[in-house]
C-alpha cells in the first residue's frame, strides 16, 4: 500500500482490471488514477470518493449505491463541450484515458451545495406541494414556475450540435439471448449447439453477469474461467453473434427488439468509422430472457447517505474491480444472500462490525460467520444511518414481537460502509414489455414471470431462481426450448457443470423499518427523486390510492432509473398503508426503454441532409450550374428562379414571367406525378375515377380531369393522355403523386378487382419539360419529327415521336395559358433534351423559368394548386360544375347530394384585383367586409394565391369566398392583421388572361 | 373542502402533514343519481364539476373503470392551445382557453397552466401562406396569434436549428402566445376534488357493463358494482366510445388509434415554449420537471393497446434531433401510448343522441386535453338543458351525414389522417 | 409488428400502410342509397376491441393490398390473405 499509484481502497491484486494500464481521469476538476477495466464508480471508490451527486429535490448528498444500470444516485455529467452528456450513471461508464466527469445539480460544488438549504425546509415541501400553493396572485405563477423549472432538471443539455455519429443495423435470428450471465451463457450455448442462429447481448463490457463480481466456482475452478471458455466457444461459431456492451432496451410486438450497442462509448472519442452507438433492430424467432435480478434497498432513516450501498454491489466492487467500498462495514439484511457477501468481504479485508438481520432465527448461513467471530444481531434492525456526507455509524435496535416497532435498547455501531440487502427483484422489465403476466411470489417477496405472451421464456434469477447451479440448468433448458421452438427440433438441453446452489433462505419482508417515536428522519424509497415513506403515506392519506396515482403524485419511480430499485418497496409501503395485499394494489406498467437511450442513436443516420430523401429532377445539375435558386416542394428541390447578374429576385421572376408571354420559356416539371395505366379496362377505370368522362377520349388526345374523394371533396386534378387504346398516362400534382397512386391501387385491388388495369408510377422514368410561349411551336418544330402545325397537332393532343433524336412524347397542354407543350422523354435523356432545346432556341431567346414565374403564370390563368385544393373544396366551389358528368357513376358522386354541398353559402373560387392598383394583396389574407368591425370579424373567405401580375400590371390573387361567383365586381377587404397589411380588392373572374383560351389554341 | 394555500401548507407542515384530508371521497355508488357521467378523466370530471357549479345539479356520479385520469388525461403531451382556423372549432377552443386561465383559482388546485406560447414552424413558402391564413383567421376571431420571422425565432428558441441548409429549412413560425402547457394529472385531480366538494360521487374501479334503455329512454347503467339508475347519462370515455355506444346500438364515425408520446431524462431549462413542426410531424416542450416531452404521428393502425411500435418512435426522435441538433446526446427515458378516438373529420362530437337522456362526448382525436374545461362546460350545458350550447352545436353527430364536417386538415373521412 | 404479406412473406411493419376496416364494402350503386346508408358506408365503423379484419397495403414492397385478421388489443395477427381470400382463425 505504499505505492502512491495504488489508491487507498484498491486491493493489491484480484479483480478484472488491468493494473498494468493505469488511466488518469478527472472528476470535479481533480485528477485521479484508475485502471483499464474500471468503471468511473469503481475508480472513484478506489480513490475514496463517495460524494458524487446531489438529489433531485432536496439536494441531499448522494453516493454510489449499486454497481449497475439500476443506480439511482451516482449521476454525473460526462465529457465537455459539444460532447457534454448529462445524467450518466457513474456505475456504467467504462474508464478511459482522460475521462472528464462532473457533478451536476449543485452549486457551487457537490461538497458544498447552497441549494441543500431546501433539505432544511423539506418539511414544507411534501409530495405535491406545488398543487396546493403558488396560486395567488395569479399573474405570479409564471415567476414561481421559473424558479421551479430552474430547480428541477438535473444536468445541462449541450449547446453545440453532436459531433458523433450513430449507426443502425437490422438483424434476424432464431434465438436472441438477453443477458450474458450464467443462465444466459448456458442458454446461448444450448441454442447454438442445435445449429440455431443465436445472438447474445449483455449490458456489460464483459460477459459473466453476476459471476464477474462474485468469488464463485464452476467445476471447482474460478467461475470466470468457465465464462471465458463458453464465450470463446460461442465466438468461434459462425452463426453466433456476441454483443457485449449492448443493452436490450425495448421489446415490441412480434418479437421485435431494440438493442443499443455502445460501440464507441468506452473510447476517449469514437473516431473514424466507429459510431458512438449502434442500434440493432432485431427480429428474433425466439427470445431467452436472462436479465438477472436487482437487489432491493432497505427503507430506514437516512438510508440515502453516501456509504450506504447494496450488498451485492460491494461484492462486485471487490471481485470485479479490486476495490473496497469501505473498511469497516455493517451489513443489514433480511435474507441469506448477505451472508455469502459478508464472508466475501471479510476474506478481502473488510472488517465486519456487525450483521443486523431482522429475522428472528439465526440462519444456517450465519454459522460460518459467527465462527469467524462476527457479531450477528437477529431480530434487530438498523433504524437509522448516522453521518452528514458519509455514513459514520448506525443506530440499531431490536424489534418488538410483531416486528412493527422498535423495542428499545438502542445500540450505536461505528462503520464507514453500510451494506443493505432487502431481497432481490427479478428484472422483469422486458418480460412485461412483451406483455408477459406476472405473479406475486409470497416467499420470494417479489413478482416473477408467470405466463409469457410472446415467443419468449425466462431463465435464471429474472425468474426468481437464485442458486448458481439452478441458473445454469435453467439456462440450458431455456436455450434448448427456444431452439426447438424456432424449428431446431432435435435439440436437447446441454449438461451443466457443477456449481454451488445457495439460495437466499426465507426472507422476512420489512418494507419500512420502524422509527423511534416522533422521529422525522426521512426513509427514502426513490433515491433519485427524493420520495420518502412519508410521501407515499401522504398520497394514500389524500386519496391518491391507485398505484398509478401514487406514482404520479409522489413522482415515485419517475426518475432516470425508472424505479429499478424503488418500485417494489414503494408498492409495498402503499399496500401497507391501504391495508391491502401487494398483488391487489398492482404494479405500474413497465414502459420501454429499459435504460434511457440516446436520442441521436435512435435517429441514427437520419439527420441533416439525410433526415428525408431529397428528390431531384434529371436536369437538376443544369439548374445548379446556371445559378438557379431552389425551393423545396415536398421532398423535391425545384428551381425557383434563375437570377442574372444585376437582378433582384423579383426582377428575375418578372422577367421570366414576361418572357414566357412574349417569347418562349422552359420549365422543369419532372416532379409532377406521372402514372402509367394499361389494360383493357383502363378507360372504364378512369371514367369511374374522374368527374368527367374518359371512355370516349380518342387515342392521341389528353383531357383535364378532376378527381373527388368519396366524400365529394376534390382530391386532385391533372391530365390524362390516351397513348393507345388501352394505354394512358395520368399526371397528378407534385404533392399528390403518392396519394393518388395509392388511391388508384386501392380501387383496383379492393373496390373493382374485376377491372383489368395496371397502374404504375412513372414519375422518375420520365423527364418532363414544359415549353411555353408564343414561340414554343417554332422551337419544337426544330427538334422533332412530329408535325407541330396547329392543324396536325391540335390543343389537347398528344404525339409520340423523336425529340432531339430521342424517343418521347409531346403533350399540347398549357398551365401558363400560353401556347404551350409538355415534353416527356426518358429521364436519362432529360438533360440532353433540355440542353438541346436551349441551343436550338437561342435565336428565339428561349429562357428557363422557375416555380415562382410558373406560379404567377398559373394565377393569371386561374389554375388551381394545393392552396385551393385544400380538401374542403368541391368541384362546384372551384368552378368545375360543368365538367361533372351526369351520365356515369364516379367516385364521390353520391356525396354531392349532401345538404352541406348544396348550400348557397359555400365558398367559391374567384379572382381578386387590388383596387388602388398598387397595394399588394397580403399572403394568407382573409376576405372581409369591414376589417375594423367588432370582433369577431365575420370572414367571407380567404386568399389562397397572390402575386403581382406583370400581365395585368396589378396585384392579383385567387380566393375562395362565400357565394363568390355572385359577388363578382363587389369591393371587399383582403386583410392580414398578422402582418398589419390590408387592401381593398375587387372580386373578378379567376381568369385574368385570355379567358376564351385563344392563345393556347392559336 | 380543505383549502389549499401557502398557509394551509405551512400549518400542515407543523403537524408533519398528518392532518391533510382526502382530496376526494371514495363512496359506494348510490342506487340512483340525477346524472351519471361515464368516464373519470378530465372531460368527465369537468362535466360533473360544471353541472354542479353552473347548473345546480349535484346528485351526480362519475364512474370510472380504472383510476382517475388514467386514460388520455394522464398520457398526453400537456399542450393547451386554441389556434383553430375553422369557426366552430375556434370559438369552442377559445372558450376552453378562457377557462384554463382561471382554472387554478376556480378549483383551488394548482394545475400549473403556463402560457409559454405554442409555435407552429413553417418550413416552406406554401406553409407560410397556410399558417398566415390561419393566423389571420385567429386574429379576426379575437384569438391571439403572431408571426415570428426567422430572426424572431433565433432569439426566442436559441437551440432551434435555423440553418438554411437544414433538410427542411425553417421559414418562420406562427405563435399563439397565450397557449402553453399544464400539468395533466393535476387537471383530473383538481376537477375531482372540486366536484367532490360540491357533492359529486366519484366512483373508481367501477366498469360499465351495460346501458339500460326503456322505450328509447335512458334509465340507468349496469356496472361491475351493480345497477345505478339515472335518467341522464353522459359518456366521456374517449378511446373507448365505440364500446359504450355499442351498448346502445349506436355506431359512431370513430376509429380507435394509438398515439405514442415520450420523454427524455430531465435537464435544466432549455426550451421555454412549445414547438410544433408540420413538416416533421413532431411537437416538443419541456416539462416543469425538466423532461423534454415529444409527440408525433399516430401509429396509423387501429389499436386499443396503449403501447406502440418502434417506427413511430424513430421518426419522432429523428425529427426532434433535426429541429434541435444539440438534443442528440439527450436520452429517451420513457415512451407510452394512448388510445385516441379518431373521428372521421378530426373534430369532436358533443351532442344528444337518438336515445333520450344519453349524451355523447367523443371523437377528440389528438386534441382532447386542451379542450378539457370547455368540453366539460358545454357538455354540462348539453346534459342539463337537454340541448347543445351554441358553442357545441357544430359538434353534432349528424354532421357526417349532412356534410357539415369540421375538417381542419382537409383529409376526408379517413380516421388515421386527422 | 411483423406482417406476413401473402406475396412477399414476413416483413417489418415499416413497409406497410394500414388501409382500414375490411368489412366495409363500397356499395356498388351509391346513388340508390339513402343519406343514412351512404353515411354508414362513408363514416360509421364497428371499431371492435379485439379481432379486426382489416386491409393493409405492402406499400414499400409489392404494393398489393391484402386482408389481415389482427387483434387490436394484443396486435396478434391470426391470418393474412389476398383480397379474395377468406381469413381464418383468431376468433376464439
Amino acid at each position: 500500500m505504499n505505492n502512491p499509484q495504488i489508491p487507498q481502497y484498491r486491493l493489491p491484486e484480484g479483480g478484472r482490471i488491468d493494473r498494468s494500464r493505469p488511466l488518469s481521469f478527472s472528476f470535479n476538476g481533480r485528477a485521479y488514477v484508475g485502471y483499464q477495466g474500471d468503471t468511473l464508480a469503481s475508480a472513484l471508490l478506489a480513490n475514496g470518493v463517495h460524494l458524487i451527486a446531489r438529489s433531485f429535490k432536496y439536494h441531499r448528498p448522494r453516493g454510489i449505491m449499486s454497481a449497475g444500470s439500476e443506480e439511482p444516485c451516482a449521476m454525473v455529467t460526462m465529457r465537455q463541450g459539444s460532447r457534454i452528456e448529462p445524467n450518466i450513471r457513474a456505475t456504467q461508464i467504462e474508464l478511459y484515458e482522460g475521462l472528464v466527469a462532473n457533478s451536476q445539480n449543485c452549486w457551487p460544488s457537490v461538497n458544498f451545495d447552497l441549494q441543500a438549504i431546501i433539505n432544511k425546509v423539506s418539511r414544507f415541501l411534501p409530495s405535491g406541494f406545488y398543487y396546493k400553493t403558488f396560486k395567488w396572485p395569479k399573474f405570479l405563477w409564471m415567476s414561481y414556475e421559473k424558479v421551479i423549472r430552474h430547480a428541477a432538471g438535473m444536468g445541462k443539455v449541450a449547446t453545440l450540435p453532436d459531433p458523433d455519429h450513430y449507426d443502425h443495423m437490422h438483424a434476424y435470428c432464431d434465438v436472441l439471448v438477453v443477458g450474458g450471465g450464467p443462465a444466459g451463457l448456458m442458454a446461448a450455448k444450448s441454442a447454438a449447439a442445435s445449429g440455431a442462429r443465436v445472438m447474445l447481448a449483455d449490458e456489460q463490457a464483459e460477459f459473466g453477469g453476476t459471476l464477474c463480481g462474485r468469488a464463485e466456482k464452476i467445476s471447482n475452478k474460478p467461475a470466470m474461467d468457465w465464462v471465458a471458455r463458453v464465450r470463446d466457444e460461442l465466438a468461434a461459431r459462425p452463426d453466433v453473434t456476441l454483443l457485449p456492451r449492448t443493452v436490450v432496451a425495448s421489446y415490441y410486438d412480434h418479437n421485435m427488439l431494440v438493442l443499443n450497442q455502445r460501440t464507441g462509448e468506452h473510447l476517449p472519442t469514437a473516431e473514424g468509422f466507429t459510431p458512438r452507438q449502434r442500434i440493432w433492430k432485431v427480429w428474433a424467432k425466439q427470445v431467452v430472457l436472462a436479465t438477472g435480478a436487482i437487489e432491493r434497498p432497505l427503507v430506514f432513516g437516512n438510508n440515502d447517505l453516501p456509504g450506504v450501498m447494496l450488498t451485492g454491489a460491494v461484492q462486485t466492487y471487490i471481485s470485479q474491480y479490486g476495490v473496497l467500498a469501505g473498511k469497516n462495514a455493517v451489513i443489514f439484511t433480511n435474507n441469506d444472500s448477505a451472508y455469502d457477501a459478508a464472508a466475501h468481504m471479510h476474506d478481502n479485508g473488510i472488517k465486519i462490525a456487525a450483521i443486523i438481520d431482522n429475522r428472528k432465527q439465526t440462519s444456517p448461513a450465519a454459522q460460518k460467520l459467527s465462527d469467524r467471530g462476527i457479531l450477528i444481531f437477529n431480530n434487530h434492525v438498523v433504524y437509522q444511518a448516522v453521518g452528514s456526507k458519509h455514513v459514520r455509524g448506525v443506530n440499531i435496535s431490536p424489534l418488538n414481537e410483531n416486528g412493527d416497532k422498535l423495542s428499545g435498547g438502542n445500540i450505536k455501531i461505528d462503520c464507514d460502509l453500510l451494506c443493505m440487502s432487502g431481497g432481490w427483484t427479478p428484472s422483469v422489465h422486458l418480460f412485461s414489455q412483451a406483455r408477459g403476466k406476472l405473479r406475486w411470489h409470497e416467499t420470494l417477496t417479489t413478482f416473477i414471470p408467470e405466463k409469457s405472451f410472446q415467443q419468449e421464456r425466462s431463465a435464471g434469477s429474472c425468474k426468481g431462481v437464485w442458486g448458481l447451479s439452478d441458473c445454469l440448468k435453467g439456462g440450458a433448458k431455456a436455450g434448448a426450448e427456444a431452439a426447438k421452438a424456432a424449428g431446431f427440433t432435435k435439440t436437447r438441453a446441454l449438461k451443466t457443470p457443477a456449481a454451488s446452489n445457495h439460495d437466499m433462505g426465507d426472507i422476512r419482508a420489512l418494507w419500512r423499518v420502524p422509527q423511534p417515536p416522533r422521529s422525522q428522519t426521512k426513509r427514502f424509497i426513490d433515491f433519485q427523486d427524493d420520495v420518502a415513506t412519508s410521501d407515499i403515506e401522504l398520497a394514500a392519506r389524500e386519496g391518491y390510492r391507485s398505484v398509478e396515482l401514487t406514482k404520479r403524485y409522489t413522482t415515485l419511480g419517475m426518475g432516470t432509473d425508472q424505479g429499478k430499485t424503488s418500485n417494489i418497496n414503494g408498492l409495498a409501503v402503499l399496500s401497507e398503508e391501504l391495508g391491502k395485499h401487494i398483488p391487489e394494489v398492482g404494479l405500474t406498467t413497465f414502459r420501454p426503454p429499459y435504460t434511457a437511450q440516446t436520442l441521436g442513436a435512435i435517429s441514427g443516420p437520419e439527420r441533416g441532409g439525410h433526415f428525408a430523401p431529397t428528390r431531384r429532377s434529371p436536369v437538376h445539375d443544369w439548374h445548379v450550374s446556371t445559378g438557379a435558386s431552389f425551393m423545396p416542394a415536398g421532398l423535391w428541390m425545384r428551381p425557383a428562379y434563375y437570377q442574372q447578374p444585376g437582378e433582384t429576385m423579383w426582377d428575375a421572376i418578372y422577367r421570366e414571367t414576361k418572357h414566357v408571354r412574349s417569347h418562349v420559356g422552359l420549365v422543369d416539371v419532372s416532379s409532377l406525378g406521372k402514372i402509367d395505366l394499361q389494360g383493357k379496362d383502363s378507360a372504364e377505370f378512369l371514367n369511374r375515377c374522374y368527374i368527367n368522362g374518359f371512355a370516349k377520349l380518342p387515342v392521341g388526345k389528353c383531357r383535364y380531369g378532376v378527381m373527388l374523394r368519396d366524400d365529394g371533396m376534390v382530391f386532385d386534378d391533372g391530365t390524362v393522355s390516351r397513348l393507345a387504346e388501352n394505354h394512358f398516362m395520368m399526371t397528378t400534382t407534385t404533392a399528390k403523386a403518392g396519394p393518388v397512386l395509392q388511391y388508384l391501387e386501392y380501387l383496383l385491388d379492393v373496390v373493382w378487382p374485376e377491372l383489368d388495369v395496371h397502374v404504375v408510377s412513372a414519375t422518375e422514368q420520365w423527364c418532363a419539360i414544359a415549353v411555353a410561349g408564343p414561340k414554343s411551336r417554332e422551337l419544337l418544330s426544330r427538334i422533332t419529327d412530329i408535325d407541330m402545325s396547329n392543324e396536325a397537332f391540335e390543343f389537347m393532343g398528344v404525339r409520340q415521336g423523336n425529340i432531339c433524336d430521342v424517343p418521347g412524347r409531346i403533350y399540347r397542354i398549357s398551365f401558363s395559358g400560353e401556347l404551350a407543350y409538355e415534353i416527356g422523354v426518358p429521364s436519362d435523356w432529360g438533360l440532353h433534351v433540355w440542353e438541346s432545346l436551349m441551343t436550338a432556341g437561342k435565336d428565339l431567346k428561349v429562357s428557363p423559368y422557375g416555380l415562382e414565374a410558373m406560379s404567377i403564370l398559373r394565377i393569371e390563368k386561374g389554375h388551381i394548386v394545393g392552396a385551393e385544393l385544400n380538401g374542403r373544396t368541391t368541384a362546384d366551389d372551384l368552378g368545375f360544375a360543368a365538367m361533372i358528368s351526369t351520365r356515369k357513376p364516379f367516385m364521390g358522386q353520391r356525396s354531392l347530394r349532401k345538404p352541406a354541398l348544396l348550400e348557397g353559402e359555400r365558398k367559391q373560387l374567384v379572382g381578386l384585383i387590388s383596387l388602388d392598383g398598387k397595394t399588394p394583396i397580403p399572403r394568407g389574407a382573409q376576405i372581409v367586409v369591414n376589417p375594423d368591425g367588432p370582433t369577431p370579424v365575420a370572414m367571407l373567405g380567404e386568399v389562397t394565391s397572390n402575386c403581382y401580375s406583370p400581365h395585368v400590371e396589378n396585384h392579383i390573387g385567387l380566393a375562395i369566398v362565400k357565394r363568390g361567383r355572385q359577388r363578382i365586381d363587389e369591393i371587399l377587404w383582403a386583410t392580414s392583421p398578422l402582418t398589419k397589411q390590408r387592401v381593398r380588392v375587387k372580386l373578378c373572374s379567376p381568369h385574368f388572361i385570355d379567358p376564351q383560351g385563344e392563345r393556347l389554341r392559336g | 373542502m380543505q383549502n389549499y394555500s401557502i398557509f394551509s401548507l405551512a400549518r400542515n407542515a407543523l403537524s408533519h402533514h398528518k392532518n391533510w384530508t382526502e382530496a376526494w371521497r371514495s363512496p359506494d355508488p348510490k342506487p340512483e343519481y340525477d346524472v351519471v357521467i361515464i368516464g373519470g378523466g378530465g372531460h368527465g370530471l369537468a362535466t360533473a364539476f360544471y353541472l354542479a357549479k353552473e347548473h345546480g345539479i349535484s346528485n351526480i356520479a362519475v364512474i370510472e373503470k380504472g383510476w382517475l385520469g388514467g386514460g388520455n388525461t394522464g398520457r398526453n403531451t400537456t399542450i393547451v392551445r386554441s389556434n383553430y382556423a375553422i369557426e366552430g372549432n375556434a370559438f369552442f377552443y377559445e372558450k376552453s382557453m378562457d377557462l384554463w386561465r382561471g382554472m387554478t383559482q376556480e378549483l383551488n388546485y394548482n394545475v400549473m397552466f403556463s402560457p409559454r406560447g405554442v409555435i407552429n414552424l413553417a418550413h416552406s413558402d406554401a406553409q407560410i401562406d397556410d399558417f398566415q391564413r390561419r393566423g389571420n383567421a385567429l386574429r379576426l376571431n379575437g384569438i391571439d396569434a403572431q408571426w415570428l420571422s426567422r430572426d424572431d425565432l433565433k432569439k426566442r428558441v436559441p437551440l432551434l436549428n435555423m440553418s438554411p441548409d437544414a433538410r427542411f429549412p425553417i421559414t418562420g413560425g406562427l405563435e399563439q402566445p397565450r397557449a402553453g402547457t399544464a400539468r395533466h394529472d393535476a387537471v383530473a385531480w383538481g376537477y375531482a376534488r372540486a366536484a367532490d366538494a360540491r357533492g359529486v360521487d366519484i366512483i373508481q374501479q367501477c366498469e360499465v357493463t351495460g346501458l339500460k334503455i326503456e322505450g328509447g329512454r335512458m334509465t340507468g347503467v349496469e356496472t361491475s358494482r351493480g345497477f345505478i339508475a339515472a335518467k341522464k347519462v353522459g359518456v366521456a370515455v374517449a378511446g373507448h366510445s365505440t364500446q359504450i355506444f355499442d351498448m346502445a346500438g349506436i355506431r359512431l364515425p370513430i376509429e380507435s388509434h394509438l398515439l405514442q408520446a415520450m420523454v427524455s431524462e430531465p435537464v435544466k431549462p432549455s426550451l421555454d415554449t412549445v414547438i410544433t413542426s408540420g413538416a416533421s410531424h413532431v411537437y416538443i416542450s419541456q416539462s416543469d420537471k425538466g423532461e423534454m416531452v415529444f409527440g408525433g404521428d399516430l401509429d396509423f393502425y387501429n389499436s386499443f393497446a396503449q403501447r406502440g411500435n418502434y417506427p413511430t418512435i424513430e421518426h419522432v426522435v429523428a425529427a426532434c434531433c433535426e429541429l434541435f441538433p444539440t438534443y442528440s446526446r439527450l436520452r429517451l427515458m420513457r415512451t407510452w401510448g394512448g388510445i385516441m378516438d379518431m373521428s372521421m373529420d378530426g373534430s369532436p362530437i358533443i351532442d344528444k343522441t337518438t336515445i333520450e337522456g344519453l349524451y355523447i362526448n367523443a371523437g377528440w382525436c389528438y386534441g382532447g386535453f386542451k379542450a378539457t374545461p370547455g368540453s366539460g362546460w358545454v357538455f354540462a350545458h348539453t346534459i342539463a338543458q337537454d340541448r347543445p350550447h351554441a358553442l357545441n352545436e357544430c359538434f353534432s353527430l349528424d354532421r357526417f351525414q349532412t356534410g357539415h364536417v369540421l375538417d381542419e386538415r382537409g383529409a376526408g373521412p379517413v380516421a388515421k389522417l386527422h | 409488428m411483423l406482417i406476413k404479406c401473402p406475396w412477399c412473406g414476413d416483413r417489418s411493419l415499416a413497409e406497410f400502410s394500414y388501409q382500414g376496416d375490411a368489412t366495409i364494402i363500397r356499395p356498388s350503386d351509391p346513388l340508390s342509397l339513402s343519406d343514412n346508408q351512404w353515411n354508414e358506408y362513408l363514416n360509421l365503423r364497428n371499431n371492435p376491441k379485439g379481432w379486426h379484419d382489416e386491409i393493409w397495403q405492402h406499400l414499400n414492397g409489392c404494393r398489393k393490398h391484402f386482408k389481415a385478421r389482427r387483434n387490436v388489443v394484443t396486435h396478434e395477427i391470426a391470418d393474412t390473405k389476398p383480397m379474395d381470400g377468406s381469413l381464418q382463425g383468431g376468433r376464439s
